[in-house]
């Protein structure tokens, strides 16, 4: 479904990653583990097409398609989200005008009919009780005044509307307590654990881990993966560090 | 006030951002046409207004605001050539006026708010609320004056500009100027420049929103400051979308 083929990606000159393989097929959950600075977040930015990351090497391939062809709101017509670590505040702008418009040019771009504001509306209220977010939270400027937890778990009402075949979560966990963190775990597998669908997971800990079981996990260092294995990996990581791991 | 025999030149204060070439192009006359409007006490009007077209335009209005009276004057200015909206404002014990204006536009013409507030007596108040969208070799601007009398005390006077420039090409312009004799008012004024906001543009893409339709939103978020006094709707909405038609040409 999505095929890393020795990716290498500078910003501002600076290499980040330096030869990046990873495949991920569909139905898959798939780690990435790794210290900091080890190119994990470059990651989810160059698969996402954010401006500024600049791929000098190597290929991405989304089912079938050249994904760095694409710009960032094709990728996510094609069935891609990203979920990011700090969500982006928009003040003037309404969480449900905001998603409606997307969900409505990606369905535009995909050749498909728009979904008219009872639709919609019928779609947020449901994907919200599904993450335990406050529908009428909805109505607010996108982001604004939102906690750290609710901004995530924002982040995973928006990927359960606008319905994608990949996602690739940059540190959700972070800034979650543990209760949030359970919803958003299981708010991951209600949307995500489907037929054909696959998630990769960036993450510091192995705590989500265990809401969200994944089929692989990886280790990134400097830019590559350095390791791959089951989920006991991340389980060794936890108990023995990234150093240990990966000499 | 005695009305204006001649062409003003960019060397006059309150022409100093016009487009000179094209006032020397005018007649002498259109410079001397003030609008005048005299408000009864305690009357409440409002005017919304969307000014401009392909040839020069000067719309001066004078508003004479008796006392507990209430003006409000909502205007776009999309011109696609100089385009000048002035207003001098009267205010009396008690009164209010109230000003949004949003100037937007591309191509290079100059497109501009000229505002000019006297608190003759007390316990006035005006709020004037502008926003300036400019893209391609166009230029915007705001000039605000407000004058506070020596008696007009506990007057409440508010400015509030902010510009955003969707290209490298375009100016905005905006001059606060504040002339106050009395000891007990409150004058606050905010002038702010900037681009669009290209973290938001991106996480708008990542939800698959289009490059014109994220920003199309941003700046109707951006514009929606100006108008969010209105109570009328329907003008508000007529007056939002007026200005989002003409970012069509944005690059």
């Amino acid at each position: 479904m999505l095929e890393i083929k020795n990716l290498h990606a500078t910003i501002d000159g600076k290499a980040i990653l330096n030869g990046l393989t990873l495949s991920v097929g569909p139905g898959e959950v798939h780690a990435i583990m790794g210290p900091n600075g080890a190119g994990k977040s470059t990651l989810s930015y160059v698969l996402g097409g954010r401006p500024g990351y600049e791929v000098t090497e190597g290929s991405v391939t989304f089912n079938g398609q050249d994904l760095l062809s694409l710009e960032a709101h094709e990728r996510a017509a094609a069935g891609l989200f990203m979920g990011f670590q700090y969500p982006v505040e928009i003040p003037g702008v309404s969480f449900v005008q905001f998603l409606r418009e997307a969900l409505n040019s990606q369905r535009k771009l995909r050749g498909e009919e728009a979904l008219s504001g009872g639709e919609f509306l019928k779609l947020a209220r449901e994907k919200a009780a599904l993450l335990k977010l406050d529908p009428e939270m909805l109505k607010r400027p996108v982001n604004l005044g939102f906690s750290g937890g609710e901004k995530k778990r924002a982040e995973m009402v928006q990927m359960g509307i606008l319905d994608p075949s990949f996602a690739v979560l940059d540190e959700t966990d972070s800034g979650l307590d543990i209760d949030a963190l359970r919803i958003v775990g299981h708010g991951i597998n209600a949307i995500m654990r489907q037929p054909g669908k696959s998630v990769l997971l960036i993450t510091h800990y192995q705590r989500l881990l265990e809401y969200v079981k994944p089929d692989r996990v990886h280790v990134l260092a400097a830019g590559r993966i350095v390791k791959s294995g089951g989920p006991d990996l991340a389980l060794q990581l936890e108990n023995e560090g990234y150093e240990a791991v990966t000499a | 006030m005695s009305e204006a025999l001649t062409i003003p030149t960019p060397r006059d204060e309150e022409w100093r951002y016009a487009d000179g070439e094209i006032l020397r192009g005018l007649s002498p006359e259109v410079f001397g046409k003030w609008k005048d409007v005299l408000l009864a006490p305690g009357e409440t009007r409002s005017k919304c207004l969307v000014v401009g077209s392909a040839a020069p335009e000067l719309h001066r209005i004078r508003i004479d605001v008796p006392e507990g009276a209430r003006a409000e004057l909502f205007v776009v200015n999309l011109g696609g050539d100089y385009t000048r909206v002035e207003a001098q404002v009267q205010l009396a014990k008690g009164a209010h006026f109230q000003f949004g204006g949003v100037t937007i536009g591309g191509g290079d013409a100059t497109r501009e708010f000229i505002t000019r507030i006297a608190h003759a007596e007390p316990e006035a108040t005006s709020t004037q609320v502008i926003r300036a969208v400019h893209w391609d070799r166009a230029t915007g601007n705001f000039l605000g004056r407000i004058e506070v009398a020596r008696d007009a005390q506990k007057t409440d006077a508010v400015q509030d500009f902010k510009g955003l420039l969707l290209g490298k090409g375009a100016t905005i312009n905006a001059k606060p100027e504040l002339e106050i004799f009395a000891d007990d008012v409150k004058c606050a004024h905010g002038a702010a420049i900037g681009a669009l906001d290209q973290r938001a543009a991106y996480y708008m893409a990542s939800r698959g929103l289009d490059p014109e339709t994220a920003r199309k939103l941003l700046v109707r978020a951006f514009l929606a400051d100006a108008f969010v006094a209105l109570d009328d709707e329907s003008e508000r909405d007529r007056l939002t979308e007026a200005a989002l038609s003409a970012l069509g040409d944005a690059v």
